[in-house]
């Protein structure tokens, strides 16, 4: 892969939990820009971890990570944040005291070049219909449009999609397969965590299978046609 | 002469007006603690205090600088505004990960160390402050003195500002949302750690606010803020903790009711704010504004 234009570079981190038990041991990984790549591996095997390491909500921990190409080590989320990164939680934390519109505009806007309102609403009709409700009230599928609409105004350009896909209808996760895409068009980087092989080997070119805090093997989209029996084993699907 | 239930109207008027001005700071003290229990988790017992110490500061601007009461308007907020900066910063934050229990232990020791520092220093006999405003508005056959009624317009006006800050702006908005999920907000590049800090800053300069506004009409002594604290929790609990808008609402109207009770029950006049508390708790124990965890 090329080094020069890596915009996440993840290297040996290690996160203890209540001083004794590893959740990470050593995870390392190379986002390239305008890249999708994905994480896989079960519940509980680290993922949402790494990517809570990334936007400095862990306290402590050890081994290097790199926003294009400067250290975090010691940084607050807020200044991580103005490196240009943003996070879609797993719970996708739309905010019960504000309407989509409300939640939509929250994330100041850090850096130039983050989409405008016109063009969130027109690659998500449904929430500008929506836009005066409260934002716990939209279904499972509009909250989580909503909770990746709102990271696309700030300027950030590596977006870490934790579980996007989880709990919705297929067709739901058709459309948010279109919407990253359009993104990766757009210049947009994405690093995402799924359990849903089917939809993110559609989509990402490159895979790392997280295991008991550890990354146990990592692939290409190129690999899979001729790996497909041992990839699913591995994935247990 | 005109009478209500029995009750002539000129005490009523009367009551009703002191009800208002206990129930204005019933709600500045009670908004001021919302605030700070909504955004921090933090029972600030030392809320009593700060209201003592901005009574204090304005007397000793009047008495060692010859600042008048206007000058302590502006002066005193922002004193105890850093204070408060200052003891998020040294004492407070440390204490956010570990039980809530912790944030208001600390806050009753500073409260008492406080208090009695204050008393070492000044007596326990209060100390007078000039009303800055003379006259009055003669209503019927009462009178009613002007600074009686500013202290009502401004603790209302400033009481409805803090409700359109946090509610209507989009910093307010930043507020509401460190409330419900700090992480992700901080995620979004905004300082929540900074914004705890000057919440907690705004909600003791808000009782220096009112330990000014105070000064004038009761006197400035270092207990003054131990004996209106305990009837400000009751209000808090009844209204609900962390609602601003509750809080507001609550103060005011138990002020009334606190002062209705003296021209109609006086005996009950000391405990019906309690005999409240104890009802709410029983049959709605969120408050009448609170939100069910």
């Amino acid at each position: 892969m090329d080094t020069k234009n890596i915009v996440l570079n993840v290297n040996g981190i290690e996160v203890i939990y209540n001083h004794v038990i590893l959740v990470l041991k050593g995870v390392s990984l190379q986002v390239p820009e305008q890249g999708i790549v994905a994480i896989l591996g079960g519940k509980g095997a680290g993922k949402t971890t790494t990517l809570r390491a990334v936007v400095g909500l862990l306290g402590r921990r050890s081994g290097r990570i790199e926003v294009a190409g400067q250290p975090t080590e010691g940084m607050p989320p807020e200044a991580i944040a103005h490196l240009g990164v943003a996070w879609c939680p797993e719970e996708r934390g739309i905010f019960a005291s504000l309407s989509t519109e409300e939640n939509l505009l929250l994330p100041p806007v850090l850096k130039p070049g983050g989409l405008s309102l016109e063009e969130i609403y027109t690659l998500f009709p449904n929430l500008a219909q929506r836009r005066k409700s409260q934002g716990t009230k939209l279904s499972g599928g509009e909250q989580q449009m909503l909770a990746i609409a709102r990271i696309l105004r700030t300027g950030a350009k590596l977006l870490l999609l934790d579980e996007c896909t989880e709990g919705l209808a297929p067709i739901i996760v058709h459309k948010i397969g279109e919407v990253i895409r359009t993104l990766r068009e757009r210049g947009f980087t994405v690093l995402m965590v799924e359990q849903n092989f089917r939809f993110a080997s559609a989509l990402a070119d490159r895979f790392y299978v997280i295991e008991e805090g550890a990354v146990v093997e990592q692939f290409r989209r190129e690999d899979i046609a001729g790996r497909r029996e041992e990839i699913e084993k591995l994935l247990g699907l | 002469m005109d009478t209500f239930f029995g009750v002539p109207a000129p005490a009523l008027i009367g009551q009703v007006v002191i009800g208002l001005i206990n129930g204005a700071f019933y709600s500045l003290m009670s908004l001021g603690l919302a605030i700070i229990f909504g955004m921090l988790h933090v029972v600030n017992f030392a809320h009593g205090a700060q209201y003592m110490m901005g009574g204090f500061v304005a007397w000793g601007l009047l008495e060692y600088f010859g600042l008048s009461y206007w000058w302590a308007l502006l002066i005193v907020p922002m004193v105890m505004g850093l204070v408060g900066m200052l003891m998020e910063r040294l004492l407070l934050r440390h204490l956010y990960n570990v039980d809530h229990v912790y944030a208001l232990l600390l806050t009753l020791g500073v409260s008492l160390l406080l208090e009695g520092a204050f008393r070492l220093k000044f007596g326990i006999s209060g100390q007078p402050y000039p009303n800055p405003m003379s006259g009055g508005l003669d209503v019927a056959i009462s009178f009613i003195p002007w600074y009686r009624l500013w202290v009502i317009a401004v603790a209302l006006g400033v009481c409805l500002g803090t409700w359109y800050f946090i509610e209507r702006t989009k910093l307010g908005s930043y507020l509401r949302a460190a409330n419900e999920n700090p992480n992700l907000v901080r995620t979004f590049g905004i300082n929540v750690p900074r914004m705890l800090m000057l919440t907690y800053a705004f909600g003791v300069a808000l009782a220096g606010f009112s330990g000014v506004m105070a000064a004038p009409i009761y006197q400035v002594s270092p207990h003054m803020g131990a004996n209106l604290i305990i009837v400000v929790f009751a209000v808090v609990v009844i209204g609900g903790m962390g609602s601003i808008l509750g809080s507001i609402l609550t103060g005011f109207g138990l002020g009334l009711l606190e002062g209705l009770t003296k021209l109609f029950a006086p005996d009950y006049a000391g405990i019906v704010i309690f005999i409240v508390m104890i009802l709410t708790l029983a049959f709605r124990p969120n408050g009448l504004f609170g939100r069910a965890e």
